[in-house]
């Protein structure tokens, strides 16, 4: 070879590495935005009957919440393990672990956010005749749908950087590429997928985002009062308030 | 399940926990570096934030470093650092790359904390003459302590989560004993390896509640 190509050089970012790998680099995106995407819609489906249910009371709220919690503090790399014996290598362990840690916030904010709805709003819908499945349709959740939001934009956020450590089972998607890289300190392929990852999480937070605000138009007349960091103030002490490791 | 038995064979085996790869120096690695990293982590973040706090600045840089914290994969984090000639320094891939996550989580709650303290306590405490450090000190933070205390129970228990990632990437703590069970096909290791990262998690969590419960200022009021 004439000039010495940046794969044999192993510099950070190499062009050719991009070219000749693009068909790799899409194809573990699209596994780690699939991925992502079902188990946050998983995670929304159970995460919202289980909402309702802690709504019912302290009965409720105390399991649900109390359980949510203790499953969010099993270290990623350990729940995946966990699940192992039932699931095998599949991309159903990495789904499983994923809607698991998402259900932590989602339930959270989904009953923060219906807490929040102001009792006169309540009371009005009452006095026209809205039954209690109507009311919570139509009145209850559209004015909790911020904080849900919110709720959603965390959990997507962590989840696409968690996906990665699903890369021990094979089903990581990006986390892939960096695991394959490893043994042989091959740079371009890690920085590259890396850089990625954190491009797809703030790419999926300002889709999020901009779906928030088609959905509430309301809440820009005020001024951007809400959307950013609410989760914080409106979950509790308890909350784990932060990031997972991924 | 079979698994669950064997499993609990491995863990009830002594020559398991014995040697440089046995579970006993696994988690003494495990408790090591996460020690050190959140001890570090609480050295940068709490005089930083409880200083924003007490002049009431600096609350975006606060809220928005925790988001960016929750979009960037520690797995990703690591594998960068080995890579380079950092893999050669012994835990400190592993430390930096805790204090990095463990820094945001702190530093946000420990700032909120500090700015959710009733602004009219605060006026109060001024008006009867406080300086700015009595009211630091007898005023801000016993009242921002259980927000403070959060973000030290969420960073911990972050840490030692992470501190398990490490192994993906070939460095020590206890995340090596459920990846050399995978490597060797053995599920019954890597379930007990789980089990013990799990089990740790747990406990430095319930440790800290504890810890909260019996330091909390509210409860049992320390001199100045």
């Amino acid at each position: 070879m004439a000039e010495q190509s940046c794969l044999v050089t192993n510099d950070w970012i190499c062009g050719e590495y991009l070219r000749s790998r693009s068909q790799e680099l899409a194809d573990a995106t699209v596994q780690h935005i699939g991925i992502t995407v079902v188990s946050v819609l998983i995670g929304l489906a159970v995460a919202f009957p289980l909402a309702l249910l802690a709504r019912r009371g302290p009965r409720f709220a105390g399991p649900v919440l109390g359980l949510t919690t203790v499953l969010y503090t099993v270290p990623s790399l350990a729940m995946f393990s966990l699940l192992l014996p039932l699931f095998g290598l599949s991309a159903a362990l990495v789904v499983t672990g994923l809607v698991l840690y998402s259900l932590t916030i989602l339930v959270r904010n989904i009953l923060a956010g219906l807490a929040a709805v102001p009792q006169e709003a309540k009371d009005a819908a009452r006095g026209m005749g809205y039954g209690p499945a109507r009311l919570l349709w139509e009145v209850e959740l559209p004015l909790a749908l911020p904080a849900v939001m919110a709720g959603l934009r965390i959990a997507t956020v962590s989840t696409v950087a968690l996906t990665t450590v699903g890369s021990l089972v094979g089903k990581g998607g990006l986390g892939n590429l960096i695991e394959d890289a490893l043994p042989s300190f091959f740079k371009a392929q890690v920085l590259a997928a890396s850089v990625l990852c954190v491009l797809l999480a703030v790419v999926a937070d300002l889709l999020l985002l901009g779906l928030q605000r088609l959905l509430t138009p309301w809440t820009r007349i005020s001024g951007a009062a809400a959307p950013s960091a609410p989760a914080k103030t409106d979950a509790g002490p308890h909350a784990p308030a932060t990031v997972k490791a991924g | 399940m079979g698994v669950i038995g064997e499993a609990w064979t491995w863990l009830t085996t002594g020559a398991n926990w014995s040697g440089d790869g046995g579970a006993a120096h696994r988690l003494g690695e495990h408790l090591y570096v996460s020690g050190v990293a959140l001890a570090v982590a609480c050295a940068i973040a709490l005089p930083i934030a409880l200083y924003l706090g007490h002049i009431g600045k600096g609350g975006a840089l606060a809220v928005n470093l925790s988001n960016v914290g929750r979009a960037v994969p520690v797995f990703a984090v690591l594998a960068l650092f080995m890579v380079t000639s950092l893999r050669n320094s012994g835990y400190w891939p592993t430390i930096i790359a805790l204090v990095l996550f463990a820094v945001p989580p702190l530093l946000t709650n420990a700032y909120v904390g500090m700015r959710e303290v009733d602004r009219a306590v605060v006026e109060a405490a001024r008006g009867m003459g406080m300086s700015g450090g009595q009211l630091f000190v007898r005023v801000e933070l016993p009242l921002a302590y259980p927000m403070i205390m959060t973000g030290l129970r969420s960073a911990a228990v972050q840490v030692v989560a992470t501190a398990s990632i490490a192994a993906m990437v070939g460095l020590g703590g206890l995340g090596r004993i459920i990846t050399a069970g995978f490597n060797t096909y053995d599920t019954a290791q890597v379930f007990a390896g789980a089990v013990l990262v799990a089990g740790l998690a747990l406990v430095v969590e319930g440790v800290l509640v504890g810890l909260d419960r019996l330091l909390s200022p509210l409860r049992r009021r320390r001199p100045a």
